[in-house]
């Protein structure tokens, strides 16, 4: 199986309003994929409709191979997600949030015990496992929750806006585990408003206005709008939006 | 004229577990019609300072003043001459567009139509939506109606708490625009944010980490005490490049910047050579290396260092 996502044009209508258009698109296995859009251009509800949590008003999508419409519990449990409002438990441990984010995915408890050790030594976390994830500085929590959201090692991890508000170097160390997942063969889905690293995704879409109107390698897009940047690509394509939020 | 003059400001928070240093002795101070940014990570201490500012906190120890009132003796009069806009949304859900701006408007002892050449261009673009409950507005909608709200007494400082946080990148375009508008009507605006970039469009910056001030300057000031050569280096596998720079002893440290990688070197020897000798050794392709100007994120880093 080379493609994670499938989407043919996927719609989603709320009343007379149609929130994403159509859009088509396809996502390789291990790809970083970044899903770029000023704010109300649809990203939220089209990662809704791919993550199964609701239901397209017409075309197609499979996701690991799942279809959206028939099967989508089943991609509920074959995909990971984090964002920036939602990630762990902060009354819990570091070694209790993966104990249960691993039972909640139905890993075995040796499997769990080998992921917890593995994991806390990849975020050089050692002696901590024990310390409750309040007390963890935010950069080191959002490690922890992208690794805990691929504990699974499931086929592709939607991450929303996961580096929001992060200190310059942790940014950077996050982006770095984003790459081991890629390495690892995991599919990163990934929404961002800082556009220095919609340049680290191997391939971008923008959307504007509930369509998909640019798709291609940072590379090719900055050369199609002679732009400098990935900043100016973007700027030059969600300033044509019509619709206000 | 200094508006904001801040002396050794201290405030923790001590809880009985834990005890969080929001702010180790923060000093400074701000001109008359300055826009002043406030540039940090999450847990910098950045809404700590603007509500001990805006009198909304007490500080542990330390002096500040706002428009020459003491912010703990005079707390009455600075309330009465600053806007502020917290981070978290905080006007009234289930009030309009319109009953919110009129509720601030009338506590101030003032109307709309008295200032509201102030705020007629933010306001007009959400003015369709008069009606609308402030709780179904969009953020950027939100965003807008708050900094109203915020100026409809014509304060004299203005305090903006991450105005942008979470805003795509041509509503914080526009949203700057509009802040360089009302400098010219001679507010004095701080403001804060964890968008390094934004940097360049303040006057002046404090860059603050963990409650502590690592620099103040004009960016172009913060920009010169960058002192090390710093290299910028692209090739086509730039994460296994990465790695390669990070293994050599040379390297003081090399972080991705979308499609370059910038390195630093720890002694001021030739790295054009160097990264050349790596570029060799590792087979890569299509490699670019040149010298460039560092931008605030490099400072911000370099200085983190220490």
């Amino acid at each position: 199986m080379g493609k994670v996502i499938i989407a043919k044009d996927l719609t989603k209508r709320f009343g007379s309003f149609t929130a994403v258009d159509k859009i088509s698109f396809e996502v390789e296995k291990g790809e970083i994929f970044g899903f770029l859009g000023a704010n109300g251009a649809g990203k939220t509800t089209a990662m809704r409709m791919l993550c199964g949590l609701s239901l397209p008003s017409s075309g197609t999508a499979t996701v690991a191979g799942f279809d959206v419409y028939k099967e989508n519990e089943l991609i509920k449990k074959n995909i990971g997600y984090m964002s920036q409002k939602f990630s762990l438990y902060e009354d819990l441990t570091i070694s209790e949030n993966i104990q249960f984010y691993g039972g909640i995915y139905g890993l075995t408890d040796e499997r769990i015990e080998e992921k917890t050790k593995s994991l806390v030594k990849q975020l050089h976390l050692e002696g901590q496992e024990k310390t409750l994830v309040r007390a963890l500085p935010l950069g080191w929590k959002q490690k922890l929750a992208l690794s805990i959201a691929i504990v699974h090692d499931p086929a592709i991890v939607f991450l929303d806006e996961p580096t929001g508000g992060v200190d310059p170097v942790t940014r950077r160390e996050f982006w770095s585990l984003i790459y081991e997942a890629s390495e690892r063969g995991i599919t990163v889905f990934v929404t961002t408003h800082y556009m220095d690293e919609a340049e680290y995704c191997n391939r971008v879409s923008i959307m504007v206005d509930g369509r998909i109107d640019a798709l291609d390698t940072p590379a090719s897009l900055m050369r199609n709008y002679a732009a400098a940047s990935m900043d100016e690509v973007f700027l030059h394509l969600a300033r044509k939006a019509v619709r206000t939020e | 004229m200094q508006s904001v003059i801040v002396q050794n400001i201290v405030k923790n928070y001590v809880s009985k577990k834990t005890s969080v240093e929001a702010l180790k002795d923060i000093s400074f101070s701000v001109e008359k019609g300055e826009i002043f940014g406030i540039i940090g990570p999450d847990g910098a201490g950045k809404t700590s300072l603007f509500r001990i500012l805006t009198t909304l906190l007490l500080a542990d120890s330390g002096n500040a003043s706002v428009d020459g009132f003491d912010v703990v003796k005079d707390y009455k009069q600075i309330r009465n001459r600053v806007g502020y806009m917290p981070g978290k949304f905080s006007l009234y859900q289930d009030l309009s567009v319109q009953e919110n701006l009129e509720f601030f408007a009338t506590i101030f002892n003032t109307s709309i139509q008295q200032n509201y050449d102030l705020i007629k261009e933010i306001y007009q673009q959400i003015e369709p939506f008069k009606t609308r409950k402030a709780g179904q507005l969009s953020g950027g909608m939100k965003q807008k109606l708050a900094l109203s709200c915020a100026l409809i007494h014509k304060p004299s400082v203005l305090f903006l708490d991450e105005p942008t946080t979470g805003v795509d990148a041509v509503s914080r375009k526009e949203f700057w625009e509009m802040l360089h508008r009302l400098k010219l009507q001679g507010i004095t605006i701080l403001v804060s944010t964890p968008y390094m970039d934004e940097a360049s469009l303040c006057d002046r910056v404090a860059l603050i980490q963990k409650g502590e001030i690592l620099s103040i300057d004009t960016p172009k000031g913060i920009a010169a005490g960058f002192k090390k050569p710093l290299w910028a280096m692209r090739a086509n596998e730039m994460f296994h490049l990465m790695n390669a720079i990070k293994a050599d002893d040379s390297v003081e440290s090399c972080y991705p910047f979308g499609q370059y990688h910038h390195v630093v070197f720890k002694t001021q020897k030739d790295g054009r050579t160097k990264l050349e000798e790596i570029a060799m050794k590792g087979h890569y392709s299509n490699v670019e290396i040149k010298s460039i100007e560092p931008n605030i994120e490099d400072c911000f880093m370099a200085l983190m260092r220490g």
